[in-house]
């Protein structure tokens, strides 16, 4: 089929502001009772399949401060790399999205399962990998990025969208490295909003 | 159709990025260390772009659409302008957004925040938490009822002011529609004074931003309505079905 020319402008975009967790975490600011829980949360069921894992890391701005007032939304694959359908509650096997706020040392933390590879453009799949999407006090727009992982080594080399990026340096800026401690695999990526070791932001 | 996007039409239109605000916009001065520099990376949407999560009824409650209600501490309801603010959801197809889940968080009546950083004087309302949320029904209209937040303060410039203003998180069926704004009311001259506004250069994109005042749809000794329409990005079509897999 033709595609008509669009009929209406997206609406523009501002900024989360200040107080995005108002909206978005209520219960983490000390607002309780309006929403049971925050939406976002919790990712997991007992019963989702998969490696369990942890992803953390810190937002930072430019000048190097942590961005304490920000939300990092997630979303991602099952471990057979299928995004899932409902995402609506904590009781169904595994939504795939969450949200976190940062903390006061700009801290983000999701308790997830490792996703599988995603199929990609050309035939060619792509390397495991998170979505993530960045909204704070000063970001006019939300930022787009990803979390790829460093034992996937061999997948992320051959992954269409981080050869995307010419230069390697800026790729590390989207593989989070891991560490293990008592049985449990930990992933932690900083979001760099600027400066050094900014992080490839999408426009996707 | 690419065997890769069975469910549907692959791709989003691009972003007409000068519609929005630029990362960097010095009259906010918030973006100064907080604005990515590099220029972002163009990529055609993949599955994991073109998919995001959904919601359902299950997650919402009978209070989450009610600020006026719904973090009543003294079965009070919250003190302010009564308000219905409603709208459709839509994509740049025209096309409804059924089932999208809209959250809205504001200032009260005074303009004051219920957060431990906020500092501005005005009283805070005992009865007024300031988010809620819903799901658009079957023609992609989300409606809510509030107060109108007030103007306030704050530390940009030596005395820069906010409009009236709340704040909209929209999702749509794909993780790169996700958007995050606000809504304006029609007519309110600290529009056009404030730096975040600003950083929109089109004049009809901040309109787009502005709620209109609905006197058919305010019901009457009860509360003003606002009409506040949004509209995501739009999914192309596939223009050749038998196309090569992946162009």
């Amino acid at each position: 089929m033709i595609n008509r020319l669009p009929e209406l402008k997206e609406t523009p975009s501002q900024t989360a502001g200040p107080y995005v967790h108002i909206g978005l975490t209520p219960n983490f600011c000390d607002i309780g009772g309006v929403f049971p829980l925050d939406a976002g949360i919790t990712m997991l069921a007992k019963e989702t399949p998969g490696q369990r894992i942890t992803i953390t890391g810190r937002v930072m701005d430019g000048s190097d401060a942590p961005v304490t007032d920000a939300v990092v939304e997630l979303w991602q694959a099952d471990a057979g790399g299928n995004h899932p359908q409902t995402s609506d509650s904590p009781d169904k096997a595994f939504t795939g999205w969450g949200r976190q706020p940062t903390d006061a040392t700009g801290t983000f933390c999701f308790e997830t399962i490792k996703p599988g590879l995603v199929a990609g453009p050309d035939g060619v799949p792509q390397a495991p990998h998170v979505s993530l999407w960045i909204v704070a006090r000063g970001i006019n727009i939300g930022l787009a990025t990803r979390l790829y992982f460093a034992d996937e080594a061999e997948a992320n080399q051959a992954d269409p969208v981080l050869n995307r990026v010419l230069d390697p340096r800026r790729r590390q800026t989207m593989i989070a490295t891991a560490s293990q401690a008592d049985g449990a695999t930990t992933y932690t990526l900083d979001i760099r909003l600027q400066g050094e070791n900014e992080t490839v932001f999408f426009d996707i | 159709m690419s065997d890769l996007f069975p469910d549907g039409p692959d791709g989003l239109f691009p972003r007409d990025l000068a519609w929005h605000p630029p990362a960097a916009t010095p009259g906010y001065k918030s973006t100064t260390f907080r604005a990515p520099r590099q220029p972002l990376l163009s990529l055609d949407a993949t599955k994991s772009e073109l998919t995001g999560p959904r919601f359902g009824h299950g997650l919402i409650g009978k209070l989450d659409n009610d600020l006026i209600r719904n973090y009543s501490q003294d079965g009070n309801e919250a003190i302010g302008q009564r308000l219905i603010v409603y709208g459709q959801v839509l994509d740049e197809n025209a096309r409804p957004q059924p089932g999208v889940l809209v959250e809205f968080w504001q200032a009260n009546a005074g303009g004051r925040y219920r957060h431990r950083k906020e500092g501005y004087q005005a009283a805070i309302d005992p009865n007024f938490g300031g988010c809620g949320r819903a799901l658009t029904d079957e023609n992609g209209f989300y409606t809510f009822r509030t107060v109108k937040p007030g103007a306030y303060p704050w530390p940009n410039g030596p005395n820069d002011w906010r409009p009236a203003h709340i704040h909209f998180s929209v999702f749509g069926s794909a993780f790169a529609q996700r958007l995050i704004t606000q809504m304006y009311f029609e007519g309110d001259p600290m529009i056009w004074q404030c730096p975040i506004v600003g950083g929109i250069s089109d004049k009809a994109a901040i309109d787009q931003l502005t709620a209109k005042l609905d006197r058919h749809n305010t019901p009457p000794m009860d509360a003003l309505a606002y009409r506040f329409d949004i509209v995501l990005r739009g999914r192309r079509a596939t223009l050749f079905e038998n196309r090569k897999e992946g162009l």
